[in-house]
């Protein structure tokens, strides 16, 4: 995507009008329109790392959904089970980044079962793939609730990961001078760093290895690409694995940042669903836009309008519908 | 999704259909009535107590009632009021149930009430839905609540938090619907009274995950933070207040202070010790019927939390007030229910939290307890009585026709900024 002249400047007024909102100690007619900085600051850092996570979930389904053409609405439950995996082993071992590890490659088992036994019997027929994920999602929502019950369940992140950090933000001046610089839980942070390695380690494996080449040939022509003497099936159970344990991994970073209950799989799948159509279906960086502007949508909702907050992530979404059907990023079907 | 759920539902309709006819033919000496809770969604582990108090009731009457043996139908919703109705619809129309004991949570009971009147030879007895209108304004005449509504339950914690906790100033976090106006207004009416402010109010959607937006937005000078969240909500909310550093202290709402949120695993604790609040049932009470109550959950529910929560003990007490009715009229509800109706508004019982009897819109009179949570020997978190309120009615002492003046609450009613 190549910016205009015009957009360029926009763009780099708005991040300078951003550093500066970050950066300057207010004003007291800003602090009227927008509340107090803490309050201003906090919510773009929460938005941006809820985006994390929210791209951690995505990429996996927009891998999937948009590369393979593969409607999987099971992926929510695929988060949850991750979750529900990674806390059990992280209980049994005593090693939070074990049940990390056991969420993504049990879940990457499961997804390349999935592939397996369910969707490659019905290819290119999207409606029953649909259908039957349901099916899955509801049965997977059942087993789980006899499994580990009702009950809401936390990590215990290890201690390094644990606590608030300072951070050089300046907040406000106290009246001896002393600056108050912003604390904000470190876990958080990480999250968004995990969740922007993994963004790129995408990218570079779609654009920049061979295998890359292969998932994106498979995806224009199948049967060509297997007259080229390469097992389609193999590559398309190795993405579906990624993708399943993305979404289990994802279970165990959203989980310790935030809770595991019942009800979480909808409420990924639904997230997932908007960052992908908002961001556009298969593409990686669609997906970290989308997620950009679900979370920071959720988090300024939640902070100064919350009995209404819930709408501005869907008032984004008819307006990316009605202006570009495809999605941000997306390509013209 | 709203097919496959359609199809989902037709099946397991025709399935249920064919299972009542069946049981219509056996036999005439069974009763069956419907059981209303949210076994799906962010309220499923209050859902799950709930079945423990309803089960422990039924089971203290050796299963019968009336010389009739007692079925549970089940009926499950997610603390919608649109899957509560359809929920109950399915038990009514299609279970053919007389007597359903439902629903859990507060917008769930206005629906039922409101689909109660369509029912008029069906008797609804709530289960804990606690939202003020569902018997105060517009009551249904076959809807009956044995538990108390979110504002008597807040019952002396105003006064509480204003004289002995010496709060002035009050921020409140709520889910936004009508149980937590009603725990906010109850809350409220004393401490505002008193002379105290609520400054600010957050309404979050119910089964919100993401609270460091909304505990961001709580003002920095603020003497205390009142919580009326339930369940996972309450859970999160609690954990991410600890882990922002959140330092004002806290007053829990009824069902914030209850065991579904005290017994969950993870870092609340630190953030709950020493949270004052009130509710219908406080967990250290001392009184042996309470205590007698607790040992039966314990024994009958290994598996249960460490002490019943309000929703087993609300579902418990509206079973018990069923079963005790149903005993009085011999199980007859060939009239429609009418002579079972009438016995129930006439009932008054001893239960675990003291006498309950019902006034003239068929909700409760009954004791309340303002408690704060303390550890106990076990490391489990418990809820200690500080003081208990005697005989809280629904107009929490004020004459009626002042108290409907007052207005239907909601997101700015009450108001004292």
């Amino acid at each position: 995507m190549k910016l205009s002249p015009l957009s360029t400047v926009l763009v780099a007024l708005l991040v300078a009008m951003l550093v500066w909102l970050f950066v300057a100690s207010w004003p007291d007619w800003l602090t009227g329109v927008l509340g107090a900085k803490k309050l201003f600051v906090t919510t773009i850092f929460n938005g941006v790392t809820l985006a994390g996570l929210y791209f951690l979930v995505a990429s996996g389904f927009t891998l999937v959904f948009g590369l393979m053409r593969n409607v999987n609405l099971a992926h929510g439950s695929l988060y949850l089970l991750g979750a529900y995996v990674g806390y059990t082993v992280a209980e049994l071992t005593g090693y939070w980044l074990i049940g990390l590890a056991a969420g993504f490659l049990v879940l990457s088992a499961v997804g390349a079962v999935m592939q397996i036994l369910v969707f490659r019997r019905m290819e290119g027929d999207e409606l029953r793939q649909t259908l039957v994920t349901i099916g899955l999602s509801i049965v997977a929502a059942d087993l789980m609730l006899a499994t580990w019950g009702g009950k809401t369940y936390q990590f215990s992140i290890p201690d390094w990961l644990n606590g608030a950090i300072t951070t050089p933000i300046i907040l406000a001046h106290r009246s001896n001078g002393d600056a108050v610089p912003l604390t904000y839980p470190f876990y958080r942070l990480v999250v968004l760093a995990a969740a922007i390695a993994i963004g790129i380690g995408l990218w570079l494996l779609l654009n920049r290895t061979r295998i890359g080449v292969m998932i994106r040939a498979g995806v224009d022509d199948r049967m060509m690409l297997s007259a080229t003497g390469v097992n389609v099936h193999m590559v398309f159970a190795a993405v579906f694995a990624i993708g399943a344990g993305l979404a289990g991994f994802a279970g165990v970073v959203g989980g310790s940042a935030l809770s595991i209950a019942p009800g979480e799989d909808v409420r990924y799948l639904l997230a997932s669903l908007v960052v992908v159509i908002v961001g556009g279906m298969g593409s990686i960086p669609g997906a970290a836009i989308g997620a950009l502007l679900i979370g920071l949508a959720e988090q300024i909702g939640l902070a100064y309008f919350p009995t209404y907050g819930v709408v501005l992530t869907f008032v984004i979404m008819v307006a990316v519908l009605a202006f570009r059907p495809q999605g941000i990023m997306g390509r013209p079907a | 999704m709203t097919f496959a759920k359609g199809l989902f539902l037709g099946t397991a309709a025709s399935l249920a259909l064919a299972a009542h006819l069946s049981a219509a033919a056996a036999e005439d000496d069974t009763l069956k009535i419907g059981l209303l809770a949210t076994f799906e969604g962010a309220f499923t582990v209050l859902g799950e107590d709930s079945k423990r108090g309803a089960e422990l009731a039924l089971q203290q009457h050796d299963g019968m009632a009336g010389g009739k043996k007692i079925e549970w139908v089940i009926g499950s919703s997610d603390a919608s009021p649109d899957s509560a109705v359809r929920a109950v619809r399915k038990l009514v129309e299609q279970d053919g149930v007389q007597i359903v004991v439902g629903p859990l949570s507060g917008d769930e009971g206005l629906a039922v009430k409101d689909y109660a009147k369509t029912q008029p030879n069906v008797t609804f007895v709530n289960g804990t839905s606690a939202a003020q209108d569902t018997t105060l304004r517009d009551p249904a005449p076959n809807f009956f609540r044995f538990s108390t509504d979110g504002a008597q339950w807040m019952a002396g914690l105003g006064d509480y938090a204003y004289t002995e906790k010496g709060y002035r100033n009050v921020a409140t976090v709520a889910e936004d619907y009508s149980f937590p106006y009603t725990q906010v207004f109850g809350f409220m009416a004393e401490f505002c009274k008193a002379g105290g402010h609520v400054v600010s109010k957050s309404w979050v959607p119910i089964g919100n995950k993401d609270y460091s937006s909304v505990i961001a937005a709580i003002p920095a000078d603020v003497d205390a933070v009142y919580v009326a969240l339930g369940g996972a909500d309450g859970v999160n909310f609690l954990t991410q207040y600890q882990q922002a550093g959140g330092t004002a202290p806290l007053i829990g709402g009824s069902i914030t202070a209850d065991q579904t949120v005290l017994s969950s695993q993870g870092k609340q604790k630190e953030a709950v010790l020493g949270m004052p609040s009130a509710g219908p049932i406080a967990d250290t009470w001392d009184d042996p019927r309470w205590k007698d109550f607790v040992a039966a959950y314990q024994a009958a529910f290994p598996d249960g939390f460490p002490s019943p929560s309000l929703f087993a003990h609300g579902y418990y007490v509206n079973t018990e007030a069923v079963l005790k009715a149903l005993d009085e009229v011999n199980g007859d509800l060939s009239d429609g229910g009418a002579k079972f109706r009438d016995a129930l508004s006439k009932l008054e019982f001893d239960t675990p939290t003291g006498m309950v009897k019902l006034d003239a819109n068929r909700n409760a009179i009954a004791d309340i307890f303002v408690t704060e949570v303390a550890e106990g020997e076990d490391g489990n978190l418990y809820n200690k009585v500080v003081e208990v309120k005697e005989g809280v009615n629904q107009t929490l002492g004020q004459p009626i026709e002042e108290f409907l003046k007052l207005g239907v609450v909601g997101r700015d009613n009450p108001d004292c900024p």
